[in-house]
């Protein structure tokens, strides 16, 4: 099951390293320039990419990442075009992960088995589907499944040891940590508090466990990489695209580029 | 409808109603959720929470409300008498505090120091700060900046009550996108804050909570209308937005076979008018929208419409789950009335019965005449007066034409 993910986190860990994930909004500012930011994302160090679907009521985002979502759906950004932006990228890239994120609603009117053929085709590995708990997403899960990708699931500080198994239980790819409760673009918390949570998801899975939430420059970057499989970097990215316009695929690219190679410099603790 | 059906039993364990409700929000906020949904179980159970709600819903709120005979609407229309449950004579005026007030008592409960609510007119907002300011904790109120600007006065109200109000830009600036930010604050304030939703909407145990706690307004209803006319109503009749007035109409009667559930959705500019009307049950259809499955106003990409409503209250683009389960079983009933024909409902009531409703009821007031009709003069119709117009006066001038 979700093959690219498996054997890019199984390539990280050959090179003793943290994984840089990247997410980016599909159709921000348009559907071709959106496209070209993605195929820039793995040469600039994405390791694996998070590809946000618009929603018009994206209510775990901060400002930037609601403003993507406006942009996105005035560029005309829908859930078929998105899959659309992703096969494209597929013509040149086979192996770089791909995460269709987004919220529950648009998926729902496509239908959860419509949505997995649509992905699978596309050549996405995986969603994360931001307002379905593990309790609301057994019909997604299982279709996703059905066409062996993965339903990423999230874990935050809420996220007590009673409740820990609930969110384990048929969970596959990676475990997204949230490491701070609020929304995206918020604060990041210190290195020590990150370790421990972690610590904590390892001894309860094996899967790899991916850090989020807050995470916007190298310094940053580079703390989380030393305690968890991957760092997930979103709203720092978002703001360069939303800032450069035109120049959006070169500067994405080059804040990439400063990112991963802090996450790659990171000496791995433990 | 299904008489095997145990209404009472509804939501089920996972919060649904048949294929509604349940609980669509970030994992963040899952264990407050699951956390609520606890402490509401044992306040239910606890005969002090009970008697607390009593004695703050008979001297601070001033119930029971009346059951009023609109005896001149009753012979204009020539139908069926028609009685009003007059719940805009609450204190705030509307029936917004009923359920702000058993809120800030499981707030209380739950140890939590900080309210935050969402607000669209403004009655739920001013009815949170109310039951905020009487229990001395501080209180957020997210509201749209269209609609601060529509509802002035209620802006001012919930800050002499010591509420802040906080403008909310995002999306079409109006009671979606407040309860969209009251989401984003309460995932970043977990510990200390306890989020009064306004409507029978929201996740699990907020649309039973809601119901539960406006139910009051159908248990008054029931006794007072056996009481005066020794049976029960052919129709119970309520407008609709997010629907808490009329949930709490309708659950008292939910097993009474006989009794007939009216509710009236706002149709705006028409039903037939893309994105003009707030009708999300009789023009939208089910989606995952804060927090729960429901019927919603959407486009065929699952985008949310904002809709329209001249009244700012009904201005939603959802429902209640538990009326998508009761449309959908054909227990209740879903009408709709345009912003005019509410306006002319709005004038009639005022003119004939002295009382100035709110645009809220103005719309269950449009269809009252034809249900009185269709009954005729042995019928019986209790209509829930869920709020007083005084909020409107400027939206109403304005729709006329006048200036004040």
């Amino acid at each position: 099951m979700s093959n690219r993910i498996t054997a890019r986190f199984a390539h990280l860990k050959s090179e003793h390293r943290a994984g840089l994930i990247a997410y980016m909004m599909a159709f921000d500012p348009d559907g071709e320039t959106s496209l070209d930011i993605l195929k820039a994302l793995p040469a600039a160090g994405a390791d694996i990419i998070e590809v946000g679907f618009p929603f018009s009521d994206p209510m775990a985002e901060g400002p930037s990442i609601q403003k993507a979502s406006e942009r996105a759906l005035k560029a005309g950004g829908s859930l078929r075009g998105v899959m659309d932006l992703v096969s494209r990228f597929r013509e040149t890239d086979k192996t770089t992960p791909i995460i269709l994120m987004g919220y529950a609603n648009p998926v729902e009117q496509m239908g959860a088995h419509a949505f997995a053929h649509a992905a699978k085709a596309a050549g996405a590995d995986g969603a994360i589907i931001v307002d379905l708990p593990p309790e609301e997403d057994i019909d997604i899960r299982e279709a996703l499944g059905g066409q062996g990708l993965s339903l990423i699931r999230l874990a935050t500080p809420t996220t007590d040891d009673a409740r820990l198994p609930v969110v384990l239980e048929g969970v596959t790819g990676f475990l997204y940590y949230v490491s701070v409760t609020g929304v995206t673009g918020g604060q990041a918390i210190g290195v020590d508090a990150a370790a421990a949570a972690v610590a904590r998801l390892k001894r309860a899975t094996d899967l790899p466990v991916a850090v989020g939430f807050g995470v916007r420059d190298g310094a940053q970057a580079a703390a989380m990489a030393q305690v968890a499989d991957a760092v997930v970097v979103g709203s720092t990215f978002v703001d360069v695209i939303a800032q450069a316009g035109a120049d959006a695929p070169a500067a994405v690219a080059a804040k990439v580029r400063e990112l991963s190679a802090a996450v790659r410099g990171a000496r791995k603790l433990g | 409808m299904d008489a095997r059906r145990n209404w009472r039993d509804l939501p089920d364990a996972a919060g649904r109603f048949g294929p509604y409700g349940g609980r669509f929000v970030a994992e963040t906020l899952m264990p407050l959720v699951l956390d609520l949904e606890r402490a509401y179980a044992e306040a239910q159970a606890d005969p002090a929470f009970h008697a607390e709600m009593d004695g703050l819903l008979r001297d601070y709120v001033g119930r029971p409300s009346p059951m009023y005979f609109a005896e001149r609407l009753t012979q204009h229309y020539g139908g069926a008498k028609i009685y009003f449950k007059r719940d805009e004579l609450n204190h705030t005026g509307a029936h917004k505090i009923n359920n702000c007030l058993g809120q800030i008592l499981l707030a209380k409960r739950m140890g939590k120091t900080r309210i935050i609510a969402e607000t669209g007119a403004g009655q739920h907002g001013v009815a949170s700060a109310t039951v905020s300011a009487r229990f001395g904790l501080p209180c957020v109120v997210y509201m749209g900046a269209v609609d601060i600007e529509r509802q002035k006065p209620n802006v001012f109200r919930m800050n002499l009550l010591g509420a802040e109000v906080r403008a909310v830009t995002s999306g079409g600036a109006t009671l979606k996108d407040a309860m969209n930010e009251a989401l984003r604050d309460w995932v970043t304030n977990v510990a200390d804050t306890f989020y009064i939703i306004g409507t029978a909407a929201g996740p699990h145990p907020y649309p039973k909570m809601v119901r539960d706690f406006q139910s009051v307004i159908g248990r008054e209803a029931r006794e007072q209308i056996l009481e005066r006319e020794g049976r029960l109503p052919d129709v119970a009749l309520a407008c609709i937005g997010g629907g808490s007035n009329a949930i709490g109409l309708f659950h008292p009667f939910i097993e009474d076979e006989g009794v007939r559930l009216i509710g009236v959705e706002a149709a705006g500019e028409g039903l037939g008018v893309y994105n003009r009307h707030a009708a999300a049950l009789n023009g939208g259809k089910p989606g995952v929208l804060h927090g729960n499955r429901t019927y919603l106003l959407q486009d065929d990409e699952g985008q949310i419409l904002e809709g329209h409503s001249i009244s700012a209250g009904l201005d939603y683009p959802g429902v209640g789950p538990e009326h998508s389960y009761l449309k959908d079983s054909g227990r209740a009933q879903y009408l709709s009335a345009t912003d005019d024909e509410a306006l002319a409902a709005f004038q009639l009531c005022a003119e004939i019965e002295g009382i100035i409703p709110a645009l809220e009821p103005a719309h269950a007031l449009a269809r009252v005449g034809e249900i009185a009709q269709e009954l005729g003069p042995k019928g019986l119709i209790v209509m829930n007066l869920c709020g007083r117009g005084d909020k409107d006066i400027f939206t109403v001038a304005d729709a006329l034409g006048k200036k004040i």
